[in-house]
């Protein structure tokens, strides 16, 4: 069975409309972002979470309304939801942080929201779990997460680079950036909390958003010794045919298993497989769109007689003389200074 | 050829039963109530917090209490030590936690005072003002090993209060980007505000010899509106059941006798039938308090617990190694008391940053969740490898079956622990471990339409797309690693699933498949279509 039999499509032609997309996308995101922001989840703006299992049915808005009523501040800016599995009658109540969560009066917050629901008498219930979060942890979690994510890709650009060239490593990247805005822009217009465990699903993309990229690099090197006569474009352009059927089918039981969890993998793993389906969407597109796309941008439409350093695998006499790819870049440099 | 066969064949079904024992046999034999082998049901897949249910804590360290109380035990030191010589000086205060001030040396004794003053130059650097004024400022690296003491300290401290607490398979780690920060994760355990008590208490026990009071104003206590040198006003409850007034103490500043001195203490009922807490001291910490006993006879002993007079009784006689925390304490708070006294004071203040408890049923709610989604993830990919590579995407499935196995007994091996996001990882594998297999029968589509034979077909796809997979998975380790690096608990839980599953799923794809391949093809002499 194939998906595409001699899929010959000029990805390239359409580079130009898919910057304009991707960038539609960005901006719209980059805006939402600084008009509403991405909502912090607990452990980033600190505050505090309660889930309370109630004996009987209860509805959200009973619980609202009993905050409205009792809790000190009015229960403004409260986040009530019911939770979970519906049988389990599971509420969840966040609030904000009151500033006083450190020390003992650690959990000083958590008391007052249950005093304010024992007062209005809507069932008992107890305590089935709870997060409370100190305002200076965020801090130290967000600079955290962006070294994590800095750091890994400037990793891959160096594997890159010391495995392909320089312009692939360079283009894996962008890509890679370009998946992690559209995705940042998806959970800004979703309203997906940001969560540990969507910034642990951010780093994952990082990694497997590369993969398409390096599957099609690794055809682009193959052909640039194969088909040597051949301009940049038209190599890059067989590449990514040749391996497209390939690209779909992997991005498609990717997808599958992230909408697995999407769907069945209950309420903690949420934002979590949300932020995967936008990034295997995202990076199967950047890596067709964008990432070759780089590539070509990078390099124009010089000859591509010395381009690839090959690897190890490949016997001496296979390969061409390795001529230094870029040997004007010094010079270039010196006269920029 | 064919030995060579055999042998791969070997190696496949070795690993897959060594690593079907460690990882899917505990599971099973659990679910079935079966107890044996026991050597083998030791290394269980251990269940994260947020599976398990549990409480998570995070404290941070308070170091400068640390270095505030080593600067101040040096100028006490050094007070005695000036008293010794004779050298009278006019003034000795602490400006800040890390420096103290001599003011007012004669200077006639400016050379005598230098010499005494030697003794804290290890640690402290002395700068010189006027007027004989000194200060003495602690080393940046002195600083610098104090904290990290500290920090140390507090973590053993509280590793062994929790253990006393007996709670199974806690999990203390120190983290932070400043490494003060301490992770206390406590499966099992509900009861946060008691654990939280006994984790935070200080637990600072210091005997005091009384030298005024009590009193019921600190004023009463001070000559000339001063706390006279060398003597501290400690607060304390009066004494008097129903009386919750507080009263002081005037006290000698350096303690007869710390808890560092402690050997054990237990819960004891004191002469009025009390709850109260004995405690022994160590042989040294004994001798020195029969000395000071001894020589107070008459007097008033302060035992002061967290900068708090708990009781002063009248020291009756001498004392060496046994005495008697007596005061208005219940049950639950003398045993308290005594766990904490056992497992020794902190040696800083801790405030707590972060507190997460997950009950027993929302863990169970994740993982039936969790397994659910891993299922429905399975079918659909083993539906769709079915579907559209036929009988080599048996192959395919066989390989996905293989990683599973693979992944969960090196989890179960290394003790990783299984959470919620590591779950996922779980998933995650399965879709995209499957990426390798259809790159490689891709490739072997590719190589069979441009007229190769089946076996040519097959080599020529596993070696071209070898170093493909290999380049796809270390980018993925690397941000795996970091992502490692960046997370705590269920997070580092997931990172570790992903990681053990990307290399199990080289393993499989590259190895176990094409020994698959080989064995199926192995004995047709001509072969002349492949069904993928």
């Amino acid at each position: 069975m194939h998906i595409f039999k001699h899929a010959n499509y000029d990805f390239l032609r359409w580079r130009v409309h898919a910057l304009v997309v991707s960038w539609v996308i960005i901006l719209a995101g980059v805006f939402a972002i600084a008009t509403k922001g991405i909502p912090k989840g607990v452990e980033f703006a600190g505050g505090t979470v309660v889930i309370e299992k109630f004996d009987r049915p209860t509805s959200v808005d009973e619980v609202r309304t009993a905050l409205d009523r009792n809790y000190p501040g009015g229960g403004q800016n409260t986040v009530v939801q019911s939770y979970g599995d519906p049988a389990m009658h599971l509420v969840m109540i966040r609030v904000p942080s009151t500033g006083a969560e450190s020390g003992t009066s650690l959990s000083a917050t958590a008391q007052q929201v249950e005093d304010a629901l024992k007062k209005a008498n809507i069932g008992t219930f107890e305590r089935s779990g709870a997060e409370i979060v100190s305002p200076t942890v965020g801090r130290e979690l967000t600079s955290k997460g962006i070294w994590a994510t800095v750091l890994s890709l400037i990793g891959i650009l160096a594997y890159l680079a010391f495995r392909f060239q320089f312009s692939f490593g360079v283009g894996a990247v962008v890509a890679t950036i370009h998946d992690l805005l559209i995705t940042l822009a998806f959970l800004a217009f979703f309203r997906y909390d940001m969560t540990l465990n969507v910034i642990a699903a951010i780093l994952t993309m990082t990694g497997f958003s590369t993969n398409d990229t390096i599957v099609i690099f690794d055809r682009i090197r193959e052909n640039l010794r194969s088909m040597r006569r051949d301009s940049m474009p038209h190599i890059i352009n067989a590449s990514v045919n040749q391996t497209l059927s390939r690209t779909i089918i992997t991005s498609g039981t990717a997808l599958l298993t992230a909408l697995a969890l999407f769907f069945f993998g209950g309420e903690v793993l949420h934002g979590f497989a949300f932020t995967m389906v936008v990034g295997i969407i995202t990076g199967t597109y950047s890596s067709v769109f964008i990432a070759a796309a780089i590539v070509s941008f990078w390099r124009g439409n010089a000859p591509t007689r010395a381009a690839a350093h090959a690897p190890g695998m490949v016997p001496a006499a296979n390969a061409a003389p390795q001529q230094p790819t870029r040997k004007t870049k010094p010079a270039r440099k010196a006269r920029a200074s | 050829m064919i030995t060579n066969l055999r042998w791969k064949v070997v190696t496949v079904i070795v690993v897959f039963i060594v690593f079907f024992a460690v990882g899917i046999y505990p599971i099973a034999a659990a679910h079935y109530g079966i107890k044996d082998p026991s050597w083998l049901l030791d290394k269980q897949l251990r269940l994260g917090l947020d599976l398990k249910g549990g409480v998570h804590l995070v404290l941070r360290v308070q170091t400068d209490t640390a270095l505030r109380v080593e600067t101040e035990q040096e100028m006490e030191r050094l007070r005695q030590e000036l008293a010794t010589r004779n050298i009278n000086v006019t003034n000795m205060t602490q400006p800040s936690a890390i420096s103290f001030r001599v003011e007012g040396v004669p200077p006639a004794q400016d050379a005598a005072f230098r010499q005494a003053a030697a003794e804290v130059q290890a640690n402290f650097d002395r700068s010189t003002g006027v007027n004989g004024a000194y200060t003495f400022t602690m080393k940046p690296n002195v600083q610098l090993n104090l904290r990290d003491d500290a920090v140390v300290q507090a973590r053993q401290t509280i590793e062994r209060r929790v253990n006393e607490l007996g709670v199974t398979e806690p999990s203390i780690a120190q983290e932070g980007q400043n490494g003060d920060q301490i992770l206390v994760q406590l499966p099992g355990v509900s009861d946060v505000n008691r654990a939280k008590e006994v984790i935070q208490s200080t637990g600072l026990l210091e005997l005091k010899i009384v030298e005024q009071g009590p009193a019921p104003t600190q004023e009463a206590l001070m000559q000339n509106g001063q706390v006279p040198p060398g003597m501290e006003i400690v607060p304390g409850a009066s004494g008097t059941p129903g009386d919750a007034g507080t009263v002081y103490y005037l006290v000698r500043k350096v303690a007869a006798v710390t808890g560092r001195d402690v050997r054990s203490a237990r819960v004891q009922v004191d002469s009025n039938n009390q709850p109260a807490v004995g405690f022994t001291l160590s042989s040294e910490g004994g001798r020195k308090f029969g000395k000071v006993s001894g020589e107070n006879i008459g007097r008033s002993l302060a035992i002061i617990l967290d900068h708090r007079v708990q009781s002063a009784p009248r020291l009756e006689g001498r004392i060496t190694t046994d005495g008697q925390i007596t005061g208005i304490f219940s049950q639950e708070e003398v045993q308290n008391l005594a766990l904490i006294l056992r497992s020794g004071a902190l040696p800083a203040d801790l405030t707590y940053l972060q507190e997460q408890t997950i009950g027993p049923s929302l863990g169970a709610d994740s993982i039936k969740s969790g397994v659910i989604a891993s299922v429905v993830g399975l079918l659909l990919i083993i539906g769709f490898m079915l579907v559209y590579y036929r009988l080599s995407g048996v192959n395919a499935v066989v390989a996905l079956l293989f990683n599973l196995v693979i992944l969960l007994g090196l989890m179960a091996y290394i003790g990783a622990v299984m959470t919620l996001p590591g779950i996922a990882g779980f998933v995650l594998t399965m879709g995209i471990g499957v990426d390798s297999n259809v790159l490689i029968f891709e490739r072997i589509k590719e190589e069979l339409d441009a007229q190769r034979g089946v076996r040519a077909a097959i080599n020529a796809g596993f070696a071209r797309v070898f170093w493909t997979l290999i380049d796809t998975h270390v980018a993925a380790l690397i941000s795996c690693a970091f992502l490692f690096q960046f997370g705590t608990g269920p997070i580092r839980g997931f990172a570790v699933t992903l990681f053990i599953g990307l290399i199990s799923n080289l393993f499989t794809s590259i190895f176990v498949s094409k020994t698959l391949f080989e064995t199926a093809l192995a004995g047709r002499r001509q072969v002349a279509t492949l069904s993928i």
